[in-house]
């Protein structure tokens, strides 16, 4: 008994090690973002929300957060109907071609993108799409579509076709029963993929840094590194503050998806009784 | 009850349409690119010329290609295999069973390194690891002199930065595997007498094998394409001594303009990323 229990306390002891070991950089952004004076290392700041207002009051700062949010957001938007078009015929037909598709979808989620870099920046030299929001958004979501097909394809597997049925014989067309039946009970499948989609897009800085051009087009991923990389880190409060704020949708949005994941495979219940 | 489709495969075109333009396209693009002499600026530029395997001739000969190799083997090798695979299961071992709280709060430290952007994650370790940061602060208080991470040892720096920045997702990959062991098995094997280490290697890690094999591919083939990291943290030097593939494929596109070079070098990249996702899926058993 003795024994165990130094065992477990021993297993706690490297517990908090580990943990302060995955803390201390970040408790170092937290502090510094509230120290207008802030250097590399770590110590206590007068706190000051300086920092903060000096980022939110520039308005190229602000500019970069809005591309982002146009870039993640209309991603988002895209691989969520393309991919519940494309699940559902998955999910609900047979087809000649299904297993082999749903293969190659879920060969494509592992590749990693970075490969095609190069290329893809050729082609949007080639067609003059180099600088376009649009095209680089549309690039985006077909990165992230195997995932989102693949996904929302176990997700609509889970609602029971019965329901369907149902709306069929009262006179729903397949359309009608897509959009009105089996997509609302997805919805927290729906909001996984896009909760998923939008931070991964939001996090990506390699796609638009080569992409996109001209300043005011950069989201905040490439700003922020524009920050640390011309500035020659001097503003370490400012970029703290800058970086703690692009972290924040992350974080909520990663809380977000938390909730709806716990909530989200308990739609079987809907065809008892 | 499935039906044969009529018309609902047209369904599929938007992301059909997509994949095709930005996925196959591009990697049809990069098999042809690879085998030209295309370039920014230079003769080559205006003379674009089919040249066989000349890239990957001068590639295979070319020093710097023979070390990014290395350097991305041992990036692999230690950030991902031994880093975020090893610790992560330790993390989830360690924190099975433990009281709540202190489990739920160790979770979210971890959990944040993961949720935080690459770019930030960049920023926090440069600072981390820089001549006045916290490591050389806390080194200090025993008596080490500072030392210059990022210039002695630029690799040991984007490794830890790498395995702070995934470990969660193995972690909660394990803790997931870990919970759907049926608590009496283990149980029995301690009323039989079994050490720890026994159980461990003859119950716990055959149990989640599965998770571990699928885990260790998807946790490689993301370490593979890892450009953000390393090029914001070090671009690559000092020198070329954090130059992996996805960099020096980067430099050679991008900052020489050499773009049928940059593409053979992609070309790399992307078999190695094949012959990965095909153990992946190979380990996944998946049933479609």
């Amino acid at each position: 008994m003795v024994k165990h229990r130094l065992q477990r306390n021993i297993q706690y002891g490297i517990l908090v090690v580990l943990g302060l070991c995955f803390l201390l950089p970040l408790f170092w952004i937290l502090l510094a973002s509230f120290d207008t004076n802030a250097q590399q290392g770590i110590r206590f700041p007068n706190f000051t929300l300086d920092n903060f207002s000096a980022v939110l009051g520039d308005s190229g700062n602000l500019r970069s957060f809005g591309v982002g949010i146009i870039l993640s957001g209309g991603q988002a938007t895209l691989v969520v109907l393309a991919s519940v078009l494309a699940a559902y015929p998955l999910s609900r037909y047979e087809m000649r071609f299904k297993k082999s598709f749903l293969l190659s979808i879920l060969f494509m989620t592992a590749l990693p993108i970075t490969a095609v870099m190069v290329p893809v920046f050729q082609m949007f030299l080639f067609f003059k799409l180099q600088n376009s929001i649009f095209a680089t958004m549309l690039f985006l979501t077909s990165s992230s579509l195997p995932y989102g097909i693949w996904m929302m394809k176990s997700f609509m597997d889970s609602v029971p076709i019965d329901l369907e049925e149902a709306a069929w014989i009262d006179g729903a067309s397949v359309w009608g029963g897509l959009r009105r039946i089996v997509a609302p009970l997805m919805l927290p499948g729906i909001a996984t993929i896009a909760i998923f989609t939008f931070s991964g897009s939001w996090g990506n800085f390699f796609v638009p840094y080569i992409l996109l051009q001209t300043p005011e087009k950069l989201p905040a991923s490439v700003t922020i590194y524009q920050f640390f990389g011309s500035h020659g880190m001097v503003e370490y409060g400012r970029l703290a503050a800058f970086s703690l704020l692009y972290t924040m949708p992350s974080v909520v949005l990663y809380m977000f998806s938390q909730r709806y994941m716990s909530k989200g495979f308990s739609m079987g219940g809907a065809t008892k009784g | 009850m499935k039906r044969k489709s009529r018309g609902a495969f047209l369904f599929l075109t938007p992301s059909v349409l997509l994949l095709l333009i930005f996925f196959i396209v591009p990697i049809i693009l990069t098999i042809c690119f690879a085998f030209t002499n295309m370039a920014l600026t230079g003769s080559a530029a205006r003379n674009l010329q089919f040249i066989g395997f000349q890239n990957f001739t001068n590639m295979f000969q070319d020093p710097d290609f023979r070390i990014s190799v290395w350097r991305t083997l041992v990036f692999l090798i230690f950030s991902a295999v031994i880093g975020q695979v090893v610790l992560g299961f330790i993390l989830a071992l360690l924190m099975k069973e433990k009281n709540v709280t202190f489990r739920r709060i160790i979770g979210i430290i971890v959990i944040a390194g993961w949720v935080t952007p690459e770019i930030v994650v960049a920023f926090c370790m440069v600072a981390f690891f820089s001549d006045n940061g916290s490591l050389n602060q806390i080194i200090g208080w025993f008596g080490i002199s500072p030392v210059s991470w990022l210039f002695s040892f630029p690799m040991v720096s984007v490794i830890i930065a790498n395995i702070w920045h995934g470990t969660a997702f193995s972690m909660m990959v394990y803790q997931s595997a870990l919970d759907e062991i049926p608590k009496d098995i283990e149980e029995a094997a301690t009323i039989d007498g079994a050490s720890n280490f026994k159980i461990l290697s003859y119950i716990t890690i055959p149990m989640v094998k599965g998770s571990i094999v699928t885990n260790m591919m998807l946790v490689t083939l993301q370490t593979l394409g890892v450009f953000t990291l390393i090029y914001t943290m070090t671009g690559g030097g000092p020198g070329t001594a954090t130059q992996t593939l996805p960099v020096f494929m980067y430099n050679q596109a991008f900052v020489n303009y050499q773009f049928g070079y940059g593409t053979a070098i992609s070309l790399v990249l992307l078999v190695i990323g094949i012959v990965a996702s095909l153990f992946y899926m190979k380990s996944m058993k998946v049933k479609v």
